[in-house]
């Protein structure tokens, strides 16, 4: 961890600027080029300046961009601004149209973090053990970005590249990010180990299916907690596809020869496995026993 | 209880009431004043460039770019310091063969473990001195650590200190009793097991701080010191310093949690009062969390094989441990880093019937932060190891773990006695704590509930513990060692013109209601309500000289103290009012309405005694000194410790897919004799259980093999949050000492002792259908799928 | 690593109802900035990483991390500390329960807890144990273990209910 012996937890020195227009936010983001930071929710760029752990000569206060607040739906479709702070996830809307989000509110944190952290803080933060970039990824989400030439969109299995990595080019700003109305007879399971309440993941999931009669289709296992970012199980959910879908086991099979865990303090790549399968058969058992 | 001091005893006294403490209102406005919040004019802020290193030499500091930093005042380094405080060497004489080297308030020429201070930077604000810190450019040149005690002390291993020969800190062994006959014993069942508990530390809320001033004009030092010790503090300044006693005057305020953290000598806080000595400027110096991590003192790290013996009826024959603990490169002053290990070996199993005992104890030097006494000193372990070992015992003989229990504790009629290791027990009620924990918790009812449930594949565990504690030590704890450790206590009651007292006295309080239980026992001595006693404590300039709070003294040796006092005054009293009314002291005593007869009739208000005594000396008969002011101290002179006992009980519910435990709910009875407040003996109880409970699944110090902590901030090192945590009731038994008047033995650390064992117990009877155990705390999921072969 | 010298930003807050306005370092968090500028000490840092809870104050009403912001974020905001929900009796229930079950002992963690238990009165007026539970699971304690904090919290939810609502 701290292998320098530097002395902090009070945060460097650095300019603030908070644009009024999304505009003059991407010009200042350019002019700065690398020292310049994105400031939004700040409950996690702020422990990293406390530590020290970045020390950017310019942050860009973005809360007053008005481009990235709001919850809008349009035929099924949600648009959340990347504003959009964890308290508002309980938004009937979003309850209603994006159910994952609203599972995963209750294991963000804690009340207070959730009070200002904001949705698209979190998916540019890309903590492979937080809750909402698995959620995206699982809602096939898709995510509006704002960079000097203009708008772009990037799907959300697309934006996570790495611990802490995303698509996100220097000089973008994620803006929204859209979420495809779900499939008539959607099924969701959100489900999370953690040592403590509102802490990182040891192991996460978030699933989605569409049941109709007996048959699942379109099964989506995302999970989180388990790697450098949100890790999709795709042969995991093939095998979930067809009638059998209640019985489990040939998916976690499945599961467990797909995955390559990452370990971390808490868990070995042997122990995420466990869990992950773990998980699995407990997300299709919530859906067998609704 | 009965006799001479039965008005503790009356219905109207305060003593045995469960009341709100007074001093804790302010601290729910948002008042309390803390170390932190403390200005002087002309303050300066210290932050450290701490050794990245586990074991490095340093080859050079270029602190040019520092010391012309913005808002700097000085940069400080051990050159600077030279001649200025004197090194201390953590030993004690009667632990005999305790070796370590001196150390000093910042390193010099090489760092023995990550973390430890190496130059010191005096700035405007914290923020400033962290700025200048950062551009100090140091170089210095890594060497091998030694990271792991087995290879500290492994043949052929590196010293630390080449001085010492090795890194054997301290070793002791106890052999009591016929230890391998009993063992050889025809039908004996030998268990053994191989145990192992992490390093972990203290948390406290409120980091380390310190504020030192030095007036070099009046040639006085100043301390305010967020610790449990001030008058231990003055003490140690007085000669780290070379100043004389008279010079130096140390302050605590309120304090935002100890749990021993905070009675260490660190060289930290030693490097801030020398730059505050060497600026002539207040110099104030608080601990950040990551500091935290790095420099509090460590504790509980230890690996422990144990053997036990127990006949077919299910007697403990024998019993064995070795004890192999990891400590820093320095024993800590003037605790030592031995007695944790110390108390294990003199713990184990002492309060079973068993005579044949033996124990090894070997501590030692590592590139690790320095260890110390932390709530509950090596209680936790010895108690785990001990319980863990019973039930095992249990299973192999397949007698109910409570059965085991009832047979080999001491009985309650068999006092005094002395445990194999040499501990003497005044009086106990281990058989009447285990009976009423098993009512408490219903025991059966549990048992046939875990058996129901187990049917359907849910998997709880029920956990038992009996412990003793160590309380109001006597000075052969630390004085005979040559400590400037004090095992007594004073309090001074001084009755104001206006019918109230004042009471200072020497015990401090860190928010477990030391001040609300001097006020209690006053106020019963005196016949006052409690809101009549203003109570001081935490300044060396304002209380009698003392030892502060360690150890669970707080009630059995301060509130004596405290006692005596006050009855002292009452007599003084009492005699005045004698000389006012014309009546013999003897035919009156204090009431509620102030001097009474013995018939309770009223004849005079105290407000009278006090305005006479201080404005209308002329009144009183010639010859006639009003002394309305007493002060008694007091120190346990007939037993060493008081010890205490009692039981816990935990009920979890195990996860066997992901290793996770629940919490269900926890039990303790106990026993501290005569209890002052219930309400402020089960918040302590409670906060100690889970403090232990954090030990017990949570909490440890994760190194990689160069002595890196992996894991020092609050979101990789886990603390119990309230989610996990259990509901936990709390039961009594008041078995009174009779070496004071009060009766009272300490409760600070109960919690902490028994938990962990209670828990371990529970978790391993949760896992005993699949034939797996665990015997490593923390005792985290992995480790327990791990035992479950599951990852 | 050079220093720099950052311009002050001159902010305008309402802090416990007062309007306050002060030129401050960027890198000022709202904790040092109530404390150092303020004067206002209930408010305690203690990991300064956003873990402990022991930073709570409310902005614009929402508890937030004190030590997670910094002061120059809060042009317009209104802020309100330990002292201020102390000083105008919105707390005065749960301080005498805390008071009264001792759920408060070295008292550092006390401010967030009572910041985070009325907010938590508020949203949900009758919560179960464990609503209560985690709730406060982010605001950390070494003192009291949890069990009375818990009991206070119930027993003002218990009481506010019998009176006929939010106090």
């Amino acid at each position: 961890m701290r292998e320098h012996g530097e002395a902090s937890l009070k945060a460097p020195a650095f300019r603030y600027r908070r644009p009024k227009r999304l505009d003059e936010a991407l010009s200042l983001l350019a002019s700065e080029g690398e020292g310049a930071r994105l400031l939004a929710g700040g409950q996690s760029l702020v422990p990293a300046l406390n530590m020290r752990l970045l020390e950017p000569k310019l942050l860009i206060d973005i809360t007053g961009l008005a481009e990235l607040r709001g919850i809008a739906e349009s035929k099924g479709r949600l648009r959340l601004g990347a504003l959009t702070r964890h308290c508002e996830l309980s938004d009937p809307r979003i309850a209603r149209l994006a159910p994952l989000l609203a599972a995963a509110q209750p294991f963000i944190a804690h009340a207070a973090i959730r009070n200002r952290g904001t949705l698209g803080g979190s998916l540019a933060h890309a903590d492979p053990a937080a809750e909402l970039p698995a959620c995206a990824v699982a809602l096939d989400a898709e995510f509006e970005i704002a960079g000097a030439k203009g708008r772009r969109r990037v799907a959300a299995q697309d934006f996570f590249r790495g611990v802490f990595e995303t698509a996100l080019a220097p000089g973008e700003i994620l803006v929204a990010v859209e979420i495809p109305a779900p499939a008539p007879e959607t099924r969701f399971a959100f489900l999370e180990l953690s040592r403590r309440q509102g802490d990182y993941a040891l192991a996460g999931i978030a699933a989605s299916a569409s049941m109709s009669g007996v048959r699942a289709s379109d099964p989506r296992l995302v999970f989180f907690g388990i790697g450098t970012r949100p890790v999709e199980a795709p042969k995991a959910a093939q095998a979930l596809s067809g009638a059998g879908w209640k019985d489990s086991s040939a998916a976690i099979e499945a599961l467990g020869r797909e995955i390559e865990p990452a370990p971390d303090l808490h868990a070995g790549a042997a122990m995420k496995r466990q869990l992950a399968q773990v998980l699995l058969r407990r997300a299709v058992a919530q859906w067998a026993s609704a | 209880m009965s006799g001479p001091l039965s008005f503790l005893d009356l219905p109207a006294s305060p003593v045995g009431k469960s009341l709100p403490r007074a001093n804790a209102k302010r601290l729910l406005a948002g008042r309390g004043v803390y170390l932190d919040d403390l200005r002087l004019p002309r303050l300066v802020h210290l932050a450290f460039l701490r050794s990245p290193y586990a074991h490095a030499r340093i080859v050079s500091l270029d602190t040019t770019e520092a010391a012309r930093a913005p808002g700097v005042a000085r940069v400080v380094t051990a050159k600077d310091l030279e001649g200025r405080c004197a090194p201390w060497v953590g030993v004690l004489t009667h632990l005999k063969g305790l070796k370590s080297a001196p150390q000093f308030p910042l390193a010099k020429e090489r760092v023995t473990w990550q973390g430890e201070p190496v130059v010191a930077v005096a700035a405007a604000s914290r923020a400033e001195a962290e700025d200048a810190v950062n551009s100090i450019r140091a170089e210095w040149e890594e060497l091998p650590p030694v990271t792991d005690m087995d290879a500290a002390l492994a043949p052929g291993a590196v010293p630390i200190h080449a001085a010492l020969g090795d890194n054997l800190a301290f070793a002791k062994t106890i052999d009591a009793g016929a230890v391998d006959a009993a063992f050889a014993t025809p039908g004996a069942v030998v268990i053994e097991e191989d145990f192992s508990f992490a390093r972990h530390t203290g948390v406290t809320p409120e980091p380390r701080a310190i504020l030192a001033d030095w007036d070099p004009a009046g040639e006085s030092l100043t301390v305010h010191h967020a610790g449990q010790s001030p008058h231990m503090m003055k003490e140690i300044l007085a000669k780290q310093f070379a100043l004389p006693e008279t010079a130096i005057r140390v302050m605590a305020h309120d304090v935002g949690g100890s749990y021993g953290i905070k009675i260490h000598v660190y060289p930290d806080e030693m490097a801030a009062i020398a730059i505050a000595i060497l600026l002539a400027r207040p110099v104030k110096f608080v601990a950040d969390r990551l500091e935290s991590f790095t420099s509090d003192i460590h504790a509980r790290e230890h690996r422990i094989k144990a053997r036990m013996a127990v006949s077919a009826k299910g007697e403990l024959l024998a019993f064995a441990i070795d004890d192999r603990t990891g400590i820093g490169p320095y024993s800590t002053y003037p605790r030592t880093s031995a007695v944790e290990g110390n108390q294990v070996v003199n713990l184990a199993g002492s309060w079973y019937r068993c005579k044949n005992y033996r124990a090894n104890l070997r501590v030692a030097f590592q590139n690790k932060p320095p260890t110390s006494q932390y709530r509950a000193v090596g209680h936790p372990i010895a108690c785990a190891v001990t319980e863990a070992m019973m039930d095992r015992a249990a299973a192999a003989l397949a007698l109910d773990p409570a059965e085991i229990r009832r047979i080999n504790l001491i009985a309650d009629d068999a006092y005094p006695w002395t445990s194999a290791s040499g501990l003497k027990f005044e009086k106990l009620s281990q058989q009447a704590a285990l009976a009423k924990l098993l009512k408490l918790m219903d025991y059966k009812a549990l048992r046939a509930e875990q058996a129901a449930l187990r049917k359907k594949g849910i998997h709880r565990g029920i956990g038992l513990a009996c412990f003793v504690e160590i309380t109001n030590p006597g000075p052969a704890f630390y004085g005979v060692g040559g400590a400037p450790i004090s095992a007594q206590d004073g309090a001074t009651l001084r009755l104001d013109p206006g019918g109230t007292v004042t009471c200072a006295f020497s015990v401090t309080e860190q928010g477990q209601g030391t001040e609300a239980m001097a006020a209690q026992v006053a106020a019963a001595a005196l016949c006052l309500p409690v809101e009549k006693i203003r109570i001081v404590t935490g300044d060396t300039e304002r209380t009698p000289y003392g030892g502060g709070t360690w150890a669970s003294r707080g009630a059995g040796i301060g509130g004596e103290a405290v006692l005596q006092a006050a009855l002292a005054l009452k007599a003084n009293i009492l005699t005045m009012a004698g000389a006012m009314l014309q009546t013999p002291a003897e035919a009156l005593d204090l009431g509620a309405s102030g001097v009474v007869d013995r018939a309770g009739n009223p004849r005079m208000g105290l407000d009278e005694i006090g305005r006479t005594a201080y404005f209308r000396g002329d009144t009183l008969p010639p010859g006639l000194q009003p002394e309305l002011v007493a002060t008694r101290h007091y120190v346990p002179r007939l037993y060493p410790f008081a010890f205490t006992n009692g039981v816990q009980g935990s009920y979890l519910e195990l996860d066997a897919e992901t290793g996770f435990i629940k919490l269900l709910k926890h039990w303790v009875v106990e026993d501290c004799g005569r209890i002052i407040n219930p309400l402020l003996v089960e918040e302590q109880i409670r906060g100690g259980v889970v403090q232990g409970i954090g030990g017990a699944l949570y909490e440890e110090c994760l190194y990689d093999s160069r002595g890196q902590l992996l894991n020092g901030n609050l979101a990789d090192y886990l603390v119990p949050m309230a989610a996990e945590m259990p509901d936990i009731e709390v039961a009594h038994i008041e078995t009174p000492t009779a070496d004071s008047a009060l009766g009272a033995k300490g409760a600070g650390e109960a919690g902490t002792g028994g938990a962990p064992a209670a828990v371990m117990n529970a978790v391993n009877d949760a896992l005993s259908p699949f034939k797996a155990r665990v015997s490593a705390q923390p005792m985290t999921p992995a480790r327990i799928l791990a035992a479950l072969g599951r990852g | 690593m050079g220093q720099r010298m950052s311009e002050r930003i001159t902010i305008n807050l309402t802090v416990n109802g007062e309007s306050v306005s002060r030129a401050v370092d960027p890198r000022m968090n709202l904790v040092d900035f109530l404390r150092e500028e303020l004067g206002l000490t209930g408010t305690r840092w203690s990991c300064e990483h956003g873990v402990c809870g022991a930073c709570t104050v409310r902005i614009d009403g929402a508890i937030s991390r004190g030590c997670l912001v910094f002061a120059v974020q809060l042009e317009g905001a209104q802020v309100e500390t330990i002292e201020g929900a102390s000083q105008s009796g919105e707390l005065a229930d749960l301080q005498a329960a805390f008071h009264r079950r001792n759920a408060v002992q070295c008292g550092f963690c006390s401010a967030g807890m009572l910041l985070t238990s009325a907010a938590l009165l508020t949203e949900n007026k009758t919560p179960s144990r464990d609503e209560i539970r985690e709730q406060l699971s982010g605001n950390y304690c070494r003192c009291t273990g949890y069990h009375s904090i818990v009991d206070a919290v119930e027993e003002v939810a218990a009481s506010r209910a019998g009176k006929g609502g939010l106090k």
